[in-house]
């Protein structure tokens, strides 16, 4: 019991030491400018809505926010209709290449994306995409889809392939089978697939600002321009920070139940 | 399980490998392509052969931060890993305490990388964070944007602060998939705690720590937005990384041929220790 | 269209012998497909990973070469061909 108690304290300072800097950034949203940099207060003496008010009233802001969840969304979308049916293959089938092509995949997460970044920007700037939504959506499928095919893949292989025999005896076709039987046993799997590709493509920066100028500019490019005028204007940068949290808040929300499996990648 | 050995499965990887190559083969040929030229303009280019990587090779302030990137990763790699096990191992097991730590500890994950760098930029700041207000009190003389190691030590913190719920959670996910009868068989013969970590959970969770060791080996080896945003990779250049390096020479100093070479032998350089990698995982998995 | 990726002949030299090279081992693996087994490297490989080994000392080799010393890259690469026979055939 006793045991039980002091592991209990022990996850409980981990947890506020974790929290106390995103609390900070809580407290300085609500503060006015003049109070931040007047000197340190635990909490917002004079309590107000004025730097939301400004982001959410400023198109240049708001936009901000409204690019970063358009490409996000095609990204999430685009990784999951051509995972499934690869991290299906991987999981079911020998066929010529298979290991080679799977390390292949897996390099291209690991490449760090500074190595592409100019020949991404010709690239996109040639076919005509540069500053849309789709550019980043898929730029961000070269970190994203191999990912998402090694979790799906770990889940897949769970699944014992009697089913699929079964399925084919009963007369499945086979987009039948994977549609109507298949994909909804790995439900848990593919939210967290979508879960994962959110993430990353969500607090990824470097590539989305590169590939972008106006019409399809994230939040955090927004932001790091912030920084860039004189006079940095704190709270109102607190408060779409504070802003840029929620998304991954509501998302893992949703799929709380499966992220403690999802995160071994479905391969305990 | 046994795979069945049947090569129409590659017209279900085909999407899957047309969008990669796409954007992963064409962006390497063009790399490879800068690298042995010099590129003034659009048509106005001159072939050098291997001028550029002799230079980069030879080039010290290339070094440095490649030493820098590897001590980096090494000290990530050495505080994470064992710390996310401990706070795995501290976690509820299941119902709503646990699901709440998840989603708590999750949180800094979720956190635009920008994001992550402003937040500490405030929470580091002497006169208006309290972080390092705190220290400063303590009577340590603490300026992150003045004081080399100060600046270290911080993008550090920073990086701890914002990956081990990674290694938490994988761990905690791993820790869950041990039968309960492995704990009592364990209680039955009186074994110690620490003998029951050793022997029981351990071993299960060789393969989770082989994916937390890779992701967080290779995501720390690109670290880019987060010390830029902090520290701007100052003072001087002892908070450089190797992306901010290769950032600066190809977008800042449009030095094209030369950026090419660097990220080629940056490429190389993590491909060979992801292979590594990735081939004690198959082994891992093999031995399963 | 691909001006931008200004295109060199080395380069497309470079790429073409390794297509060439992924061709003919695919072809020979339709042929004789070959299973796993272990040469002197210390796990056990298959044909294609022995190619991914080789291919990968020898881009090791070359940047070598260029870093300690002056001689001209021929050596280097005769010196990677020979590592990647031995390679495939004794690995």
């Amino acid at each position: 019991m006793r045991q039980t108690r002091s592991k209990n304290i022990g996850i409980t300072i981990y947890i506020l030491l974790l929290l106390t800097p995103v609390y900070w950034l809580l407290n300085m949203s609500f503060k006015t400018s003049r109070e931040i940099l007047g000197g340190l207060t635990l909490w917002p003496q004079n309590f107000t809505f004025d730097n939301y008010v400004v982001i959410f009233t400023d198109p240049s802001w708001y936009n901000g926010y409204l690019n970063s969840m358009a490409y996000v969304s095609i990204n999430v979308v685009i990784t999951l209709l051509v995972a499934l049916p690869a991290a299906y293959a991987f999981s079911r089938y020998k066929f010529l290449g298979d290991k080679h092509l799977f390390f292949w995949l897996l390099s291209n997460r690991m490449a760090p994306p500074a190595v592409f970044l100019l020949p991404f920007f010709q690239l996109y700037s040639s076919i005509g995409l540069f500053d849309t939504h789709i550019a980043v959506a898929l730029a961000h499928c070269l970190f994203n889809v191999p990912l998402a095919v090694w979790i799906l893949e770990g889940f897949m292989k769970g699944v014992p392939r009697e089913y699929d025999e079964m399925a084919y005896i009963d007369g499945y076709s086979f987009p039948r089978f994977f549609i109507k039987v298949f994909l909804p046993m790995i439900r848990s799997g593919i939210g967290v697939t979508a879960f994962f590709a959110f993430m990353f493509s969500w607090v990824e920066l470097l590539l989305a600002r590169t590939l972008t100028s106006v019409d399809a500019q994230p939040i955090g490019a927004i932001m790091t321009r912030t920084i860039g005028a004189s006079g940095i204007d704190w709270g109102v940068l607190a408060a779409a920070g504070v802003l840029t949290i929620i998304p991954g808040l509501l998302v893992i929300w949703f799929v709380r139940n499966h992220v403690a499996k999802g995160f071994a990648l479905g391969r305990v | 399980m046994n795979k069945i050995p049947d090569n129409r499965a590659w017209w279900l990887v085909l999407p899957v490998f047309l969008l990669v190559a796409f954007s992963a083969l064409i962006p390497l040929m063009t790399v490879v392509n800068y690298s042995v030229q010099d590129i003034f303009g659009p048509g106005q280019a001159y072939y050098v052969g291997t001028e550029w990587f002799k230079e980069v090779l030879a080039d010290e302030r290339l070094r440095d931060s490649l030493v820098r990137q590897f001590v980096f990763s090494g000290f990530v790699l050495l505080i994470q890993i064992p710390l996310g096990i401990g706070v795995a191992l501290m976690m509820p097991k299941s119902g709503i305490k646990g699901s709440l730590c998840l989603i708590l500890i999750a949180i800094p994950l979720l956190i635009p990388w920008n994001v992550v760098g402003t937040i500490w930029q405030i929470f580091a700041r002497g006169d208006i964070g309290l972080f390092g207000w705190g220290i400063n009190q303590l009577g340590i003389d603490y300026n992150y944007t003045g004081d080399t190691l100060d600046a270290w030590l911080t993008v550090l913190l920073m990086d701890v602060w914002h990956w081990t719920p990674l290694v938490a959670l994988l761990c905690y996910s791993g820790l869950r998939a041990i039968p309960e009868a492995f704990y009592q068989a364990a209680e039955i013969d009186r074994a110690s705690k620490w003998a029951v970590f050793r022997y029981i959970q351990l071993p299960r969770l060789k393969s989770v720590l082989i994916i937390a060791v890779l992701l967080r080996f290779m995501d720390s080896f690109m670290i880019y937005i987060e010390p830029f945003v902090l520290t701007g990779g100052g003072p001087g250049s002892s908070t450089t990384f190797l992306s901010q390096t290769l950032t600066t020479m190809a977008i800042g100093q449009f030095d094209l041929g030369r950026a090419a070479a660097f990220s080629l032998i940056y490429f190389l350089i993590v491909l060979l220790i992801s292979w590594l990698f990735f081939t004690a995982i198959t082994h891992a998995d093999k031995e399963k | 269209m691909i001006a931008w990726m200004n295109w060199t002949p080395t380069v497309i030299v470079f790429f073409a012998v390794i297509a060439a090279i992924l061709t003919v081992m695919t072809v020979y693996e339709i042929v004789s497909p070959c299973t796993e087994r272990k040469g002197f490297l210390p796990i056990e490989t298959t044909r294609g990973d022995r190619l991914f080994i080789g291919l990968l000392s020898a881009a090791y080799i070359h940047l070598t070469f260029l870093a300690v010393s002056d001689v001209t890259l021929w050596v280097a690469l005769a010196v990677s061909v020979a590592w990647l026979l031995v390679l495939l055939r004794w690995g």
